[in-house]
């Protein structure tokens, strides 16, 4: 009978500390993500931190935009691709435009492919960190500031710079516009 | 060893008491063992005539009989109610009946909570099949409900559904509990570790992996009901979530799911093997070390069902391998069977015809598997109906087949009459046929290219899915015979001997046909 209630009590144990090892996933996965860079998500860098040491090259940067679910605003690059050389600053800008009849708040989500190249994207200034707000029928041009470090491997050749808008009105949530800035 | 069952007239002798109530308040092992059983083959039936449906509409293509729409709340209650309502709760029937006559116990180690476990099972599967009729209809987003379809664009009676399967999945984890707690404690002496029957080792594997797995899936789904109720944003990628992260929580408990569907038909069909092999089975050491080192793999392999998600090259590899290293465990326990097989003098009776076309069709959905492992080719097979060849390989001439031998050998002891033999020859071979003729074209069209989970098809698949639909229906058809052939022998039939099988060996075979409603009141003694 003690050795019974002895592994019962084992075994319960067990099934709650899945249980919170399911949610605890939530965390881990976010983490190990950031450690590893495996989703590709770029961080703000600082004018001081970038290196432009080695030789330039030229490359293909390729600019998509694309919209969550039922977010009805207008959103595009201004230019599709560009031509660049790696070790050089270049600004872009990307076009938005409310056309709702109420105010709404977006955040845009970034990524890059080949995720091995976002080591080597370093970008000042991005839309993407903060969160913008526009009124009715309002419209603006949200700038990127980007510089692609000599250091990239010759093996990419060009690199595509994906950017989901979401509404994020109903989301009252100071968090979620720093959710893509360094990790202090 | 009969000598030691039972009959202690000193002690007050009490057989099942009458009617209902027997039924509804039973704690017996063998009373709640026939009440899986026969609720497990309900569900087959009721999952059975979906699968039907989903057939009868991809005979030609174009749309016929169903609206897309209701053509997908089938195939989403096909695979839920196969998986939770028909293979799990008839392989926990068969742990309930057999674990405690193999050890020599006299009943489960919990018995008012092996009752618990069943009968909350009934109300999960009617709350699920009621959603057919709510508004908005039955969930529509495939039995592995990956959010956003399951969360943001689901039917409002996806709440039910998450509610049936928390009801599910602690019906699972009271049984896992019941027979770790059975197996760990009430062996009879002698009996040690490694000199359990292979059917107790397989359950006792497959209980931890529910007990370490089911958890989770109640953690996914309680993530779900969160997020479509209390604003939360675990999958939702506008609140800062990933709908990625619920495919790697899923697919974390689906992948040991999948063996916890197998596992128990390894033990089986060890022992029918060699009971109609009249050899002792061929290694059985290796056979409890390969089933150990599956369990244990089965962790860390869960992202090849999502390759093609984006993952880095590094993940896809390592995940590729860790699979294709668990073909080896799985092949030493084929060898081990056939080796067994192997110079033995092999009668062909009903059960040993469907264990044998389990070792062959198993092996079959095995290779179909390793295929699907291979990362670049992954990419072309994946949602595919190759994919639905596979794991139909797996389950239905793996699980079920393995499930249907094990009645055919354990009947007799069970009723106490044989089953009539032409009968069940004939039920094997049409289901042998007719399984086949419907899931082998389906790797063809799979090949080909044909996405799984569409109501209507490309012309040029069209000859192979009418053959598929063809064999579907007879397949569906020997079922009812299958059902003909136990309600015959429940009722009747020639009397079984205490052995039953001449080969048999094991303690449930020691006890009367058919077995006391108690039995091992004193442990037997076991050298």
């Amino acid at each position: 009978m003690q050795g019974k209630n002895k592994t019962l009590k084992l075994l319960i144990g067990a099934v709650v500390g899945m249980f919170f090892f399911s949610f605890a996933l939530v965390p881990l996965y976010n983490v190990f993500c950031e450690v590893t860079g495996l989703n590709g998500k770029v961080f703000q860098a600082s004018e001081s931190e970038v290196s432009i040491e080695g030789e330039s090259r030229p490359l293909a940067l390729q600019f998509i935009s694309s919209n969550n679910e039922n977010m009805p605003w207008v959103f595009n690059p201004s230019e599709k691709s560009m031509k660049i050389e790696t070790g050089k600053y270049y600004t872009t800008t990307f076009y938005v435009k409310n056309t709702t009849n109420k105010t709404m708040t977006s955040q845009a989500v970034p990524s890059v492919a080949p995720s091995n190249a976002a080591d080597y994207l370093k970008k000042l200034e991005c839309f993407c960190f903060e969160q913008q707000v526009l009124e009715p029928g309002e419209e603006a041009y949200l700038p990127v500031r980007l510089l692609v470090s000599n250091d990239l491997p010759d093996s990419i050749n060009s690199i595509v710079m994906s950017y989901t808008i979401f509404d994020i009105t109903d989301y009252n949530n100071e968090d979620l516009a720093h959710h893509n800035m360094g990790m202090e | 060893m009969s000598a030691v069952i039972e009959n202690h007239h000193d002690e007050h002798h009490h057989g099942p008491a009458k009617g209902l109530t027997r039924w509804l308040y039973t704690t017996n092992h063998k009373d709640i063992g026939t009440l899986y059983l026969w609720f497990s083959f309900a569900m087959f039936l009721i999952g059975g005539a979906m699968a039907m449906v989903i057939r009868a509409e991809l005979f030609e293509p174009g749309m016929q009989i169903v609206e897309p729409e209701f053509y997908n709340q089938m195939i989403t209650l096909h695979g839920l109610i196969m998986i939770f309502g028909g293979v799990m709760p008839a392989f926990v029937g068969l742990a309930n009946w057999l674990v405690p006559m193999m050890i020599g116990a006299p009943d489960m180690a919990l018995p008012r909570m092996n009752n618990l476990s069943f009968w909350i099972l009934p109300f999960a599967f009617f709350v699920l099949l009621s959603s057919l009729f709510m508004e908005g209809g039955a969930p529509n987003f495939g039995w592995t409900f990956y959010a956003p379809l399951s969360t943001t664009y689901a039917p409002p009676s996806v709440t039910f559904f998450i509610f049936s399967v928390h009801i599910m999945g602690a019906s699972s984890i009271m049984g896992a509990i019941n027979v770790i707690v059975t197996i760990m404690n009430m062996r009879a002496p002698g009996i040690t570790l490694m000199k359990m029957p292979l059917f107790v080792w397989s359950w006792l594997i497959t209980a931890y992996l529910l007990i370490a797995v089911m958890p989770v899936l109640a953690g996914a789904v309680t993530m779900m009901l969160m997020d479509i109720h209390f604003g939360t944003s675990f999958f939702n990628a506008a609140g800062g979530g990933d709908p990625v992260l619920f495919q790697h929580i899923f697919w974390f408990f689906g992948h040991p799911e999948v063996y916890i569907m197998i596992l128990p038909a390894f033990g089986i069909v060890s022992h029918i093997i060699e009971t109609f092999a009249r050899k002792p089975l061929f290694g059985y050491t290796s056979m409890v070390w390969a089933m150990l080192s599956i369990a244990i793999l089965s962790f860390v392999v869960w992202a090849h069902h999502m390759f093609t998600v984006g993952m880095p090259l590094a993940a896809e590899l390592f995940f590729m391998w860790a699979t294709m290293l668990i073909a080896v465990p799985t092949g030493v326990k084929v060898f081990n069977w056939v080796t067994t097989m192997f110079k033995g003098s092999i009668t062909y009776e009903t059960p040993m015809l469907f264990a044998c076309a389990f070792v062959v069709l198993f092996t079959i959905g095995g290779f179909s598997g390793l295929m699907l492992a291979i990362v670049p080719a992954d990419f072309q097979y994946h949602d595919t109906y190759f994919v639905v060849a596979h794991f139909h390989y797996v389950l239905v001439p793996g699980a079920i087949f393995s499930i249907m031998a094990a009645v055919y050998y354990w009947i007799p002891k069970w009723t106490g009459n044989m089953y009539d033999e032409r009968l069940g020859q004939l039920h094997f071979w049409l289901s042998f046929i007719s399984v086949n003729v419907t899931f082998f074209p389906q790797h063809f069209i799979g090949l080909a290219g044909m996405p799984r989970r569409y109501p209507d098809y490309a012309l040029q698949f069209a000859d192979w899915n009418m053959v598929s639909t063809v064999g579907a229906f007879l397949f569906g058809v020997s079922q009812i015979l299958f059902l003909f052939i136990v309600l015959k022998t429940v009722i009747g039939g020639k009397k079984a001997t205490d052995q039953v099988w001449e080969g048999a060996r094991g303690l449930e075979w020691t006890v009367a046909s058919p077995a006391p409603y108690h039995t091992f009141s004193t442990p037997p003694k076991v050298d």
